[in-house]
């Protein structure tokens, strides 16, 4: 606005003086209105880019964070679901402090019915070799049970046994032992994009 | 009761040590021949005389036959080894030299059209006790070291009655999972299974020319009998699902026993016609008790078995169609320690088996017709028992010596060998003895 008044008192005095004078028509002034109107047309089109790039680089922040919870929470659940449960010496009874856990894995697999898991079995290196089969194929179906239990269609879960042929632990200590007599879960299929239970 | 076997041993040892003195041959190569009596309990029932002096006289050019005959005869247990430099020159013995050595019998080793010549003397009579002629293959032939045992366990039926049981192979499991196997004096280690593939239990067919065992994937494991001349494997029906281990062949060769782990939790004994591919019969029943590791009396009638029925794993034992299960070695619920691994002797007299004792396993014989328990082994951790075919040598696997090995112990003398393989092994079995073929 005062850029354009500025503009007519100058060609104002322009035609007065050019009246005066009978001179050629000076230009100057048209040209540096034109140029001050680019100038200002381009200042707010880069101001509308700045803005528009903010904005992006801001929901982009936003869908990352997003993205990164959410994985979060998927490896979360599948952490649960794989997590190992322990047993007694010569024992294939679920124990009380792993009940929570079963319970847990019960809610995953509510949740995605798509899921199948395999649980295996395992002891620790006393006893026979071939006793440890057994032993470990009992923890196995005990664990199995437990999940039915709960709900959850026993075609969803195989059993197996490594027996003591597969030892997380080294040692002939008890607390190599107490780590070996396990038992493990596997996902067999269903395992992309779990959904955490509510 | 107890004081009379002490006393007949001290007996013994005192007429032992009146007898001429045997001399021990030069040490021999390749086998470890230590006692170990810390890790053995002798039974006192070791006999005066059943170790006749046995000299053995080679034929020039028979140096390597005499070497192996001469270590199978040691290791029969029923020999005192005689050695003397002097070879009989046309025919005659001198038999009162070998009496002075304290010999009962000269063996006369010597070649012969097509074979290997033995001729057994009896040093006090002054006779010929028995003579055969072994057709031998040429030393390059891998039959050629079993020829030679069969003529050995042959000399030994020829002296004591009892044929040795040197011509016999044992299996065994491996640390990499492959199956091996091995001569009975420890030589022609070799896989039986094929590398990248992880097996379990090996069983000897009664004839010596298949081996049953467990292939082991993944926490589940099919049973496949497998012809050791290279045919193809069959599967033993019943076992294409779950996890089966444990195999038995009964005495005829037409029918396996095993265990079958299925995912209701239980463990039981099956068995299958694997002459005709199949009629699979389910022995045992319940659901609260594991019933694993089948072994058959060498009759048929029988089956030993694990069951933990009664708390732990004990031994049970059962008529070959499952009726009639009962009790095979007592024991004291909640104070006897698990008991596994029974296997049945060839002479049906015995199952030998491994026992937890004050927390280590010991191997144990249950003599059946006495009902009467036996501790063999007394130091380390001693598992695993198999037979040997003359029912008096047991194989184990112990790791006294640091590492899991084959140990060889025989239960008249308690003498105890060391059985060496290249690596660390699991899970022994024992074939009956080799046949000529």
């Amino acid at each position: 606005m005062r850029v354009a008044s500025m503009a007519g008192l100058m060609v104002a005095v322009m035609v007065l003086a050019a009246c005066g004078q009978n001179q050629p028509e000076n230009v100057e002034p048209q040209v540096d209105t034109a140029a001050a109107n680019a100038r200002a047309r381009q200042d707010s089109i880069d101001a509308e880019n700045r803005r528009r790039a903010e904005e992006e680089a801001r929901q982009r922040a936003e869908a990352e964070r997003l993205a990164r919870e959410n994985a979060d929470r998927l490896g979360a659940v599948r952490t649960e679901l794989t997590s190992p449960i322990h047993f007694e010496y010569d024992q294939a009874s679920v124990r009380g402090d792993d009940q929570a856990n079963l319970d847990r894995k019960a809610a995953i697999l509510q949740a995605n019915s798509g899921l199948t898991l395999r649980i295996s079995g395992h002891a620790d290196e006393r006893g026979s070799d071939e006793y440890n089969l057994a032993l470990g194929n009992r923890r196995a179906a005990a664990a199995k049970r437990y999940l039915v239990n709960k709900g959850i269609d026993a075609g969803r879960i195989e059993v197996v046994s490594f027996g003591e042929e597969r030892p997380v632990a080294q040692g002939s200590d008890e607390e190599a032992y107490a780590q070996n007599r396990r038992g493990e879960f596997e996902v067999v299929a269903g395992g992309d994009n779990l959904v955490a239970p509510q | 009761m107890p004081r009379a076997p002490f006393r007949r041993l001290s007996v013994a040892l005192a007429l032992a040590a009146l007898a001429a003195p045997a001399v021990r041959p030069a040490a021999l190569a390749a086998q470890d021949t230590t006692r170990t009596p810390d890790g053995v309990i002798i039974r006192g029932q070791y006999q005066p005389g059943s170790r006749p002096g046995l000299v053995v006289l080679a034929a020039p050019g028979t140096d390597s036959v005499r070497a192996i005959v001469q270590r199978d005869l040691d290791y029969s247990d029923r020999f005192e080894a005689v050695s003397t430099a002097e070879r009989p020159s046309s025919g005659r013995l001198n038999y009162d030299l070998y009496k002075r050595l304290g010999a009962a019998y000269a063996l006369e080793l010597y070649p012969a059209v097509g074979g290997i010549a033995m001729k057994l003397h009896d040093v006090a009579r002054g006779t010929v006790r028995g003579q055969q002629t072994v057709p031998l293959p040429p030393p390059t032939s891998p039959e050629y070291r079993m020829a030679l045992h069969r003529l050995s366990d042959e000399v030994t039926r020829q002296a004591t009655g009892q044929p040795g049981y040197a011509a016999s192979r044992l299996l065994y499991l491996g640390t990499d999972g492959r199956i091996y196997r091995i001569d009975s004096d420890g030589h022609g280690n070799a896989p039986v299974t094929p590398a990248g593939a992880r097996a379990f239990s090996p069983a000897w067919s009664p004839d010596g020319r298949r081996v049953a065992y467990t292939r082991f994937d993944g926490g589940r494991g099919a049973i496949v009998v497998q012809p050791l001349d290279g045919g193809a494997p069959a599967t033993v029906p019943g076992t294409t699902t779950g996890l089966n281990f444990g195999a038995a062949f009964a005495p005829d060769g037409r029918t396996v026993a095993y265990s079958r782990a299925s995912d209701d939790g239980t463990t039981h004994v099956f068995k299958a016609n694997v002459a005709d591919q199949c009629c699979v019969q389910r022995l045992t029943v319940g659901q609260f008790a594991d019933n694993l590791t089948p072994t058959y009396s060498p009759d048929g009638q029988r089956i030993g078995f694990v069951s933990t029925r009664g708390g732990g794993p004990q031994l049970y034992v059962m008529a070959a169609d499952g009726t009639d299960q009962e009790v095979l070695a007592p024991f004291d619920f909640g104070e006897t320690g698990p008991s596994n691994a029974p296997d049945w002797s060839p002479d049906g007299r015995s199952v030998v088996f491994h026992r937890d004792v004050s927390r280590a396993s010991q191997v144990f014989t249950f003599d059946v017709a006495r009902q009467r328990v036996q501790q063999l082994t007394s130091g380390g951790r001693n598992t695993d028992p198999a037979w040997a075919p003359d029912s008096r040598h047991v194989v184990f696997v112990s790791d006294r010596s640091g590492r899991r090995q084959l140990w060889v112990i025989d239960l008249e003398s308690g003498r105890v060998r060391q059985l060496a393989t290249p690596g660390a092994v699991r899970l022994p079995a024992w074939s009956r003895r080799l046949g000529g073929n």
